[in-house]
């Protein structure tokens, strides 16, 4: 591709000026993220009643007296929006992270990857709901067995999905782009009817097992306790994926496929069945997400997986097609700013993340840590 | 005739036939059929004809896929409902809501082009998607400037409404019993004339567009785009330029929509479902055809009203079967409509009219 034309190049060709510094600077987005975050909340309360925002920040004198009030008064929501957003960054980092590396090896955009997240979330509710005894019993030991089970069932079920969806929706259309979108959103549409059919029209509302219900207050500060669970599976997984990626033999070939995957056919490796491996997997990875986030909202349809797509996709374009790490901080950084921008102005929480889509683009016009070379097209 | 279509010959006789039918009926739509239901059908299959081929330069011509047509529809459809409401009642303010809709359609446009499709075309399929209900939830939510969920509903001038009358139909009795015409021409009928000769024109425009050379270097982009590049085209320049022009004219598209129908929604405008139902039309009519999206609208319109009805009367036939009768439900026929498209994209991707032009091929070339 090249930029013929088009006044702003992009100044982030020459790749050396990044080796140093550039390969760490992500993570440092996460934090600062969080950092505006507080920053814009204590500005919303700075100005007490009858007093206009521009009021306060036009005189020195009222800055001064307020600033620490104010931080101090919106630490603790703080605090809890900043768990709230790295729980839905988990989440959204478990569905997306298979797509990114579903790309990132063969090429292929799945617009159906919705799917798995929906048809997770309405297995592992039938199978809650199945086990209502064990999540309405105050011990947390069953509780947890029963949320296990959930997602074991819905990683099973759409692991089965991915391999049927591999097989019959993208596998006859590999390495044409056009046409991998237009069959893999029909795919969406039909899993989308296909889930009607089975469980009914209606949106399904579920309440979480009883352990999980309410939040631990710590110094003032309320974790809701679900949320600790979510982020504590994200993590688990994350360490994980990158363990294997990084130690084991089909994580080296997995890796080296997505940087060439040319030259590592030809040195003999099946790509097409590791590619297999991995379209199951992170569509499993999906259905996990999804059982989740029906956990967190507590309601499940049909179309929440193409809904949580958008943001998905978001996640994956601003991490970089094909790079795990790159797909795990840009989740963590949608969910924060999806978090803080509902507190401080919910209508905009959408726009928000479109604006971050913006900015980091216009820093990295493929991504924070895509891989460099390689098919562009 | 031929310098009209911009030299584009239908390419098959059936097909022509066909066109040709969708043409007269449309025409004479208001003294064809009665009672204002038909009408309101006939008016729709323009809008949505033009719709679609505003997408088809995209997706059939530039090979780009985007999911934010609607969103410049809603944008020109919004545009007028605006104008309308603050402005002075008047053709002044249908102009200057459908100028204001097409523009900001264009920039918007623009701005996207310039962000995605300078790095790699598929991203703009997925930046599009993330814009486009990024601005759905906003129009649904910034309830004092749009209604939100409930729109908005406007006057538009009065001679394009049914209080107008500008006088009858002569009759004239074929048989005792049959008469044509006698029906009313009222501000409605001019209003639908608006709306259908606009949608020609434009459709006229449009294929003017893609028999330019502009649409032979477009195709040429979508066939190989390095070697497009190599001959010293600038990919980037022209798919931009193509996704504005096609972005505008949807707005034309949702501006005649808001004109005719007089009520703008999130739900009837800017909705997925809508996006879908384009996508839908424009594979299974023709992909880089333009024709079509004529035959996608007409098919998918008419599918949508009769095929409730035989699924309904299915469902009531197999009712006794165990799993069937959920299948056939008349809610699910966008799950068959999904599998005729998969099916389509496999199996005929050039869709009816690709289709319809082989056979002509096959037998021209037998002779």
């Amino acid at each position: 591709m090249s930029d013929v034309g088009v006044a702003a190049a992009p100044r982030v060709q020459n790749t050396g000026r990044f080796a140093g510094v550039g390969g760490v600077m992500p993570w440092f987005l996460v934090p600062l993220i969080m950092g505006f975050g507080l920053l814009a909340m204590a500005i919303q309360a700075l100005p007490n009643d009858g007093e206009t925002l521009w009021g306060v920040l036009s005189s020195p004198d009222l800055m001064r007296a307020r600033t620490l009030p104010a931080v101090a008064a919106i630490l603790p929501s703080w605090f809890t929006l900043t768990l709230a957003g790295l729980a839905m960054g988990m989440m959204f980092f478990l569905m997306a992270s298979g797509l990114t590396l579903v790309f990132g090896l063969m090429d292929v955009i799945n617009f159906g990857h919705g799917a798995f997240v929906s048809v997770g979330a309405f297995v592992g509710v039938s199978v809650l709901a199945g086990l209502s005894g064990w999540t309405s019993s105050p011990e947390i030991a069953l509780n947890l067995a029963a949320i296990g089970f959930a997602i074991m069932a819905a990683m099973a079920v759409t692991g089965a999905a991915g391999l049927v969806f591999e097989r019959v929706i993208v596998r006859p259309v590999y390495g044409a782009h056009l046409k991998q979108i237009l069959v893999t959103v029909g795919g969406l549409i039909i899993a989308e009817q296909l889930i009607h059919v089975i469980w009914g029209p209606a949106e399904i509302y579920l309440s979480r097992p009883e352990s999980l219900k309410g939040a631990i207050v710590f110094k003032g500060v309320a974790l809701e306790t679900y949320r600790l669970l979510a982020v504590a599976i994200g993590v688990v997984i994350f360490a994980l994926m990158s363990l294997v990626l990084k130690y084991t033999r089909i994580g080296l070939i997995v890796r080296a496929g997505v940087q060439d995957g040319e030259m590592v056919e030809a040195m003999g490796y099946r790509l097409r069945r590791v590619f297999i491996g991995v379209f199951v997997a992170g569509s499993a990875l999906a259905g996990l997400g999804g059982v989740l986030w029906a956990l967190y909202q507590e309601v499940v349809t049909a179309h929440m997986g193409a809904d949580l797509m958008v943001l998905v996709f978001v996640v994956v374009i601003i991490g970089g097609l094909g790079s795990v790490t790159g797909c795990f901080l840009g989740a963590m950084m949608i969910g924060l700013v999806q978090n803080y921008t509902a507190f401080v102005e919910p209508k905009l929480a959408l726009v928000s993340t479109i604006t971050v889509l913006v900015l980091v683009l216009l820093w990295r016009p493929t991504g924070m840590m895509s891989r460099s070379g390689g098919r562009q097209s | 005739m031929i310098r009209i279509l911009s030299g584009d010959k239908p390419g098959s006789r059936f097909l022509s036939l066909i066109l040709f039918g969708v043409l007269i009926a449309l025409a004479f739509a208001p003294f064809l059929f009665d009672g204002t239901r038909a009408l309101d059908t006939a008016a729709r299959i323009c809008i949505l004809i033009v719709l679609a081929a505003s997408f088809d330069l995209l997706l059939g011509y530039a090979g780009i896929v985007s999911f934010a047509h609607t969103m410049f529809f809603g944008l020109g459809a919004y545009g007028v409902a605006l104008a309308c409401l603050n402005l002075e009642r008047g053709f002044g303010a249908l102009a200057v809501g459908t100028a204001a809709g097409a523009g900001a359609a264009a920039v918007l446009a623009l701005v996207i082009g310039l962000f995605s499709l300078r790095v790699r075309a598929i991203f703009f399929a997925m930046i599009t998607l993330a814009v486009a209900s990024a601005v759905a939830v906003l129009v649904s939510q910034l309830s004092y400037i749009t209604g939100g969920e409930d729109g908005l509903t406007y006057r538009i001038p009065r001679e394009l409404t049914a209080a107008v009358r500008y006088g009858e139909v002569p009759e004239f009795a074929l048989t005792a019993d049959w008469v044509l015409g006698g029906q009313r021409i009222t501000g409605k009928i001019a209003n639908y004339y608006l709306v259908f000769g606009a949608a020609l024109a434009l459709l006229l425009l449009m294929l003017r567009i893609v028999n330019s050379p502009f649409g032979r270097v477009l195709q040429a982009i979508r066939e190989n785009d390095y070697r497009a590049e190599a001959i010293g085209y600038s990919v980037v320049r022209y798919r931009i330029a193509i996704s504005v022009l096609s972005a505008v004219i949807a707005a034309l598209a949702g501006s005649l929509f808001a004109i005719w129908l007089r009520y703008v929604g999130p739900d009837t405008t800017l909705s997925f479902e809508l996006m879908i139902d384009i996508l839908l039309m424009v594979v299974i009519g023709g992909m880089g055809t333009i024709y079509g999206a004529v035959i996608g609208a007409v098919l998918l319109v008419l599918a949508q009203s009769f095929l409730r009805d035989v699924m309904s009367s299915a469902a009531e036939a197999t009712a006794q079967l165990p799993v069937l009768p959920q299948l056939l439900d008349p809610d699910r026929w966008l799950l068959w409509l999904g599998l005729l498209f998969v099916l389509s994209v496999y199996f005929f991707p050039t869709g009816v009219v690709g289709k319809l032009r082989q056979l002509r091929q096959r037998r021209t070339q037998s002779d």
